[in-house]
């Protein structure tokens, strides 16, 4: 049923941090792995070492420029380069959810989470019309509509080890970006982390309500706040100033041409 | 978006078969006999062609009837299910006419709300795109169902009703055009909500997630020059609207009317074609294609 469930007990979703997501993309490999040998229809790829590769992906690293302000404790700021995970948000209203005509797309009364009934999906495309985040992607092989699933086959799963519970991007990330839990437990490691870095939502004019949350950046040290020690240059030579013999013979005579 | 032939093919010929139906059951014209068999067949060739024509792009087409059961709040779901009843109630209306002489009038009311029904919410599925800020209007339904009373009132031979409807639906299409310019823009979505990044700076795409192409940029991220948008726009402007007009105000009976007809379908299309070209979807921001 595309109908939305009016709340949810359990609101899972990943807070990502943009602070430390270092953009190895260990998280967009796991995932089309796990995705690719595990639930549902197989995440193809169509030429993948001709011309022209093309694939189907539930977890996307962007990179994104950001300049910082000036201000007038850093009149200089750098600019930032932040790396940007995106999958599924498992919104609260999540659009994808409700345009769907045959039912296939929805969302679990008991824990929020989006997913998709493969068996039940015409392949019309338009729950991806419908999603601003570009978190749905068709598979070209099956023709049915792909997206993350929080990997519901691993984190109810009792035959993994309780460490491997989380989903999978969550387990890779090397860096510790990806963290996994309930939205409607306060005292969550994601809540507590929200409440505690300011984790935005994305697009919230969208309207939308995204469960996952997003963790800013830190602003970067900036080398002309604090007073230069630059402690290898008691150890090198003063460069030259002037040419000295054939050399500068050379640069008189050119200067004179 | 990617104009996908299927679905411009699809919104153009039913548009025209539904208006041409809308008028048969309103009972403008309400031919008998074997001139009712050619005005119903002409309309349905249209409407169930066009209908044919957009399952095409689906991935699984033997799975169509389950896209009848949601209804409650798919807009989709709502024109398979507002297309089914229509084209069966006017089969219904037009078998009377057609075989008996007989014209009821109450089912061919139902038949023509039905059929208006269908243009609408075609329209509603793209109207409700939050995503796609041009789409995203009261002028969108506005627009295809003045086209598709247009067109159905030039099928019907009703020359100055025609004259009259295409000429509200050129200004309808001129007032979305202008609206949709800016549409984007003010829609408040771009790079730096996209990302949250906005309080830092002004962020830039910097390395996209992927070397190749992909379903999102194929489907959502088609860029359309915009001098080459300005001239498809006077094509449709012309082909669907000025000289469907002019050719109904000569004498000439059913050639000129077969040419005007031809004009407006041309132009429809190519209007149809930039309603999906011209389209920005928001994730074009996350690529960096969007400049808003």
């Amino acid at each position: 049923m595309t109908a939305l469930p009016p709340a949810t007990p359990r609101k899972l979703g990943l807070v990502i941090d943009l602070d430390t997501c270092v953009g190895c993309h260990a998280c967009v490999i796991s995932c089309k792995g796990w995705n690719t040998e595990n639930y549902g229809a197989p995440l193809s790829d169509q030429r993948p070492y001709g011309e022209d590769p093309s694939g189907t992906f539930l977890n996307r690293v962007h990179s994104y420029e950001v300049q910082p302000l000036a201000t007038s404790a850093a009149p200089h700021p750098a600019a930032q380069l932040v790396h940007f995970p995106k999958s599924c948000l498992h919104c609260e209203d999540a659009p994808c959810v409700t345009v769907c005509p045959t039912g296939a797309s929805y969302k679990r009364a008991e824990d929020g989470i989006v997913l998709v009934n493969e068996s039940d999906c015409i392949g019309c495309g338009l729950c991806a019309w419908a999603c601003p985040y570009g978190a749905r992607e068709m598979d070209a092989e099956e023709g049915v509509m792909k997206k993350c699933t929080l990997c519901v086959d691993r984190i109810y799963n009792e035959n993994l080890p309780e460490i491997d519970r989380v989903p999978t991007c969550v387990r890779t990330c090397p860096a510790g970006a990806r963290h996994f839990g309930d939205f409607n437990d306060p005292d969550s490691g994601v809540s507590t982390l929200t409440a505690a870095r300011g984790g935005f939502d994305l697009m919230p004019e969208q309207g939308t309500r995204p469960v996952n949350k997003y963790l800013p950046p830190r602003p970067r040290d900036t080398l002309d706040a604090a007073p230069q020690t630059d402690i290898l240059a008691p150890f090198l030579d003063t460069p030259l100033d002037e040419p000295q013999g054939f050399v500068a013979w050379l640069d008189r005579a050119l200067s004179k041409v | 978006m990617h104009p996908a032939p299927s679905v411009i093919v699809f919104t153009t010929l039913s548009g025209l078969g539904f208006g041409l139906l809308f008028w048969l059951g309103a009972g403008l014209i309400t031919p008998t006999g074997w001139a009712g068999f050619a005005f119903f067949a002409i309309a349905y060739i249209l409407a169930v062609g066009g209908l044919l024509a957009s399952t095409f792009h689906l991935g699984h087409p033997e799975r169509a009837l389950k896209a009848f059961t949601q209804w409650r709040t798919s807009w989709l779901s709502r024109e398979g299910c507002a297309a089914v009843s229509a084209l069966v109630i006017m089969a219904l209306y037009g078998a009377g006419l057609i075989f008996l002489d007989a014209r009821w009038a109450p089912l061919g009311w139902l038949g023509a709300a039905l059929s208006l029904g269908v243009t609408f919410t075609t329209s509603m599925i793209y109207a409700q795109m939050r995503t796609i800020p041009r789409w995203r209007t009261w002028l969108t339904p506005a627009l295809l169902l003045a086209i598709s009373l247009a067109g159905g009132a030039l099928l019907a031979g009703r020359i100055t009703l025609a004259i009259a409807l295409l000429t509200i639906a050129a200004l309808f299409q001129i007032a979305w055009w202008v609206r949709g310019d800016g549409a984007l823009s003010r829609s408040g979505t771009d790079l730096k909500t996209a990302t949250g990044l906005g309080p830092i700076g002004a962020p830039r795409a910097f390395e996209p997630p992927h070397t190749g192409t992909n379903y999102l940029l194929r489907e959502f991220v088609h860029v359309v020059g915009r001098r080459h948008a300005q001239k498809l726009r006077i094509i449709a402007l012309v082909l669907g609207y000025v000289l469907p007009v002019m050719l109904l105000g000569l004498p000439g009976g059913h050639l000129t009317a077969g040419l005007a007809v031809l004009s407006h379908i041309a132009g429809i299309a190519a209007s149809r074609w930039l309603f999906f070209a011209e389209a920005e979807h928001v994730v074009g921001l996350y690529y960096g294609k969007r400049h808003a």
